[in-house]
């Protein structure tokens, strides 16, 4: 989601800020243990509340009961952090797993993410900004427990060791955490901590099972569409069918004395309809008939809009990377190319349809919903209820998928629920249908990508330029000034082709950013989730000009880039690159660098009837060192099958400002009789840790398009395939 | 006034008998683990069963429940006990988990329908479960570990 640059994405870098560590006595007469910011006094005032037992700033509770609670300051949206992120402090902790338990952070500036500056989950980065603050934590607590128990035996703490939740001395003394707990939360945090020989790990590098497993398979786990408060009711809006368009008047006769129905009021996001149940205000809002000042979008079409996507690019863009000089290569070329790539609109379709909870009361606000980004959610909440952001709660529930929609730079479905719950004088849910989600933009943007390349005589790649057409994410948003500083362009749209590795000595990177008023997001793979496309499917292109074999083309160009090799190996060795397949099915490759992590996917594909099917996806991953394989595994797998899903079936359309798509039937997702085998193959290494959640979904769509060309000749310029559109 | 029973349990419920029974669990009953995806039985989260038949709650009316018995993720097994829970523990399949009770209901029908079921049987009675996250190869091997279990007579 947001990029992680050089100068920031260092793992660890907000550690250094860290000065020193405080722990206290929880009102259970537990430990709570957490890292203290200089400049920041909250775990000093909590103190003096002791009523605040769930402090800030603390990332692990031991209670008497044995049981270790870590703190997880990111949000579990089925990436795993409520396993990875307790494993890293269980390790150095050197707790008993059995014992170990989450819980989600409250909002507070010390649960802030090191590298990004607020509390928020995206850019695949929860595991990597979290390794050394998580493991800082296991290992002071373990220092302190070690404390109490040589004060408590009167033996130097160098004779004492821990094993599985147990301090040990000799051969027969033993004392348990539950037990030391309320000793060593009087003792003093300690200043410096020695972290564990990843060699020696008992937890990390293995296939823990998920904490998070067993209530999700009885029900149990809340999600935010579940939360329930006493005197709650449920809301349902009337929204703009057309993007910009303002509500003018609205008739709700009909719909005001329907069954259930207590207020419809006008908020800025539309006409709300608060009854008892959901049903009731859906059938109410249903029975609303609302007149909108359409704005400026009622012509917009899609179709229309690639026209002119193309147009623009006919023209140089502003200059995103200048090799050489590209023009003059690909005039002296002896064979060139050029091809257009283009990609829709996509919804980022979470299972769990946006909602929100709010209870506002005269000086407090609780928000509970599934969100990814909670300092912006709270401030843009305080900012509508008019509280201070101390004022107002966030409950982070579990999120039902999140993939980039529920960290919205606008807090959308978050000031929306506190408008209504201003005008509900109850608590009140907000629930948007599927059909409200995927009219409700925040939309992957839609990109034309124009490549041109050339290659001499013998075959080598001597010329590439991109031109890049499509919305800015960036842009209008709060981050604009931190991302795009000093650059014409957003980083978010060309990541991916900006780092171009294969070794070509001309290149050139141009982007143009027209502005529409279609609101765009960060979804599972930002920019990568089209860069990647289109440059994997021309590097395609150019191999088959220099007539050359697809893998061995690009391991020619990718010499000086070990882990990308690394990876592309891996793959092809996997898939059986070169060894005959059955009659009709063909293999595509694909590379990519993103989030830290290198990818490689091989796809075999057939195609019948003009329908294409993804028979097996072969996936290695190199995201360096790592904490959960089983995880990675999971990631790999689901990143291949959200990627494919895009290619294969998903576009949303405008017609006369309206979104053509409502739901499932029209936006497709992946089905279980369409989802290929696939298999994942870990690089193990001990370099920096990168990013998991986003790095499998680039390589899905090129792979197999580039499979279709092996197998009809023909090649996919255009998302999602067509088989009629192929060239 | 309409009647029938959930996980065992009669109920009688004064509510607009066409109102979808999937809200009624949701919100009437507060059984939450029955999920809203898409309102028009497309995506499977709301899969629950009627007499034993796997239904999309999201469009049955309430109505549709009189007089029969309803089953509910929370009614599969309150202890993680049934063959299903237990392999989707083993294959550690959720991810997001939203859609996993559907998966689950769906499955269970499957599964004392055709003990030993085939890829084939898995996709066709499993088709109907969408999971945004990309579970299916897990979930596929989780049935089949389930088979095995029942088969073996570890679990009923």
């Amino acid at each position: 989601m947001i990029r992680r640059t050089m100068n920031q994405g260092q793992p660890g870098a907000g550690m250094q800020r860290r000065d020193f560590l405080k722990a206290s006595v929880a009102a259970s007469g537990g430990l709570l243990i957490g890292f203290h910011f200089p400049g920041i006094s909250a775990l000093a005032s909590a103190q003096q509340s002791p009523a605040n037992t769930f402090m800030p700033n603390a990332f692990v509770r031991i209670g008497t009961d044995e049981r270790v609670t870590v703190i997880v300051n990111h949000s579990e949206m089925g990436q795993g952090v409520y396993t990875s992120l307790p494993m890293l402090l269980a390790e150095e902790l050197d707790a008993d797993w059995s014992k170990v338990g989450f819980e989600p952070a409250p909002v507070d500036a010390k649960y802030n993410h090191p590298a990004f500056g607020m509390q928020m989950t995206g850019g695949s980065s929860s595991v990597w900004s979290g390794l050394e603050q998580f493991r800082q934590a296991g290992a002071a607590t373990r220092a302190m427990l070690i404390a109490a128990a040589a004060q408590q035996w009167n033996v130097d703490a160098a004779t004492c060791r821990t094993e599985s939740g147990a301090v040990l001395s000799g051969s027969n003394r033993k004392l348990t955490y539950g037990h030391l707990a309320a000793a060593a939360a009087k003792l003093t945090p300690p200043e410096h901590v020695q972290l564990k020989d990843p060699k020696s790990f008992k937890l990390v590098g293995k296939p823990i099972k998920r904490l998070d497993t067993p209530e999700k398979l009885n029900g149990k786990a809340e999600f935010g569409i579940d939360v329930k408060l006493p005197g709650m009711m449920t809301a349902v809006l009337a929204r703009p069918p057309i993007f910009g368009a303002k509500m003018k008047s609205f008739d709700d006769t009909r719909a005001r004395s329907m069954p259930g129905v207590r207020k419809i009021i006008a908020i800025p996001a539309g006409v709300a309809v608060i009854a008892d149940t959901f049903w009731q205000a859906k059938v109410a809002r249903d029975a609303l008939r609302v007149e909108w000042d359409e704005g400026g979008m009622q012509t917009f079409d899609t179709g229309k809009m690639m026209q002119d996507f193309r147009e623009r690019a006919k023209s140089p863009g502003s200059s995103v990377r200048k090799d050489g000089d590209a023009a003059a290569a690909l005039a002296s070329a002896a064979k060139k190319i050029e091809a257009v790539y283009e990609v829709p609109y996509l919804s980022h379709l979470m299972m769990e349809p946006l909602n929100c909870t709010v209870d506002l009361r005269a000086d407090s606000c609780e928000v509970w919903t599934g969100s990814q980004f909670q300092t912006v959610d709270r401030a843009n909440a305080a900012k509508i209820a008019g509280l201070a952001p101390e004022k107002v709660q966030l409950h982070t529930t579990f999120l039902g998928g999140g993939f980039g929609r529920r960290a919205n730079p606008q807090s959308d479905f978050v000031v929306e629920a506190v408008h209504v719950a201003k005008a509900a004088g109850v608590p009140v849910k907000v629930i948007w249908t599927r059909e409200d989600d995927m009219a409700g933009g925040w939309y992957r943007p839609a990109f034309l990508h124009a490549i041109e390349g050339g290659v001499d005589a013998s075959g080598n790649a001597v010329s590439w330029r991109s031109r890049l057409v499509g919305q800015s994410i960036m842009a209008g948003t709060p981050f604009a000034a931190m991302m795009m500083k000093g650059k014409e362009y957003d980083p978010a749209s060309v990541e991916g082709v900006d780092d171009l590795p294969y070794a070509i000595p001309n290149v050139a990177v141009e982007s143009h950013q027209p502005e529409i008023n279609v609101p765009v997001q960060w979804w599972r793979s930002v920019g990568h989730s089209h860069t990647a496309f289109a440059v994997e499917c021309f590097v395609d292109e150019l191999a088959a000009l220099a007539q050359k074999d697809p893998y061995q083309f690009r391991r020619a160009l990718l010499q000086k880039q070990p882990r990308h090799l690394g990876v592309l190996d891996l793959a092809a060795q996997k898939a059986g690159w070169g060894k005959p397949l059955a009659k009709g099915m063909g293999r595509g490759i694909a590379v990519h660098f993103a989030f830290g992590s290198y990818a490689a996917q091989v796809a075999e594909v057939s195609v019948s009837e003009g329908r294409v099917r993804v028979h097996r996806m072969v996936c290695a991953i190199d995201c360096g060192e790592y904490v959960n394989p089983g995880i990675i595994e999971a990631q790999a797998e689901g990143g291949a099958i959200f990627g494919a899903s895009a290619a294969l079936f998903q576009e949303l359309t405008f017609e006369n400002g309206r979104l053509q798509q409502t739901n499932f039937h029209t936006f497709p997702v992946m089905r279980m009789n369409e989802c290929p085998e696939i298999e994942t193959h870990i690089v193990n290494n001990h370099e920096k840790a990168g990013g998991i959640g986003e790095p499998g979904v680039p390589c899905a769509a090129p792979a197999i398009a580039n499979a279709v060309f092996a197998v009809t000749g023909k090649r996919i310029r255009r998302l999602p395939i067509r088989m009629t559109e192929a060239v | 006034m309409i009647g029938f029973s959930v996980n065992g349990k009669r109920v009688n419920l004064d509510v607009d008998p066409s109102t979808p029974l999937l809200w009624v669990i949701r919100e009437q009953l507060g059984l939450t683990g029955t999920k809203y995806g898409c309102g028009m039985a497309q995506c499977g989260a709301c899969t629950v069963h009627i007499n034993g038949d796997a239904v999309r709650s999201c469009v049955a009316p309430v109505s549709r429940a009189e007089g029969k018995a309803v089953t509910t993720i929370e009614g599969l097994s309150p202890d993680l006990s049934n063959p299903l829970q237990r392999a989707w523990l083993e294959e550690d399949v959720p991810q997001c988990g939203y859609c996993q009770s559907g998966q689950l209901m769906s499955a269970a029908v499957l599964l004392r329908d055709k003990p030993k079921p085939s890829d084939e049987d898995i996709d066709e009675a499993m088709t109907g479960n969408i999971c945004r996250c990309g579970t299916y190869p897990r979930i596929r091997k989780a049935i089949h570990r389930a088979a095995e279990m029942v088969a073996k007579g570890g679990a009923r």
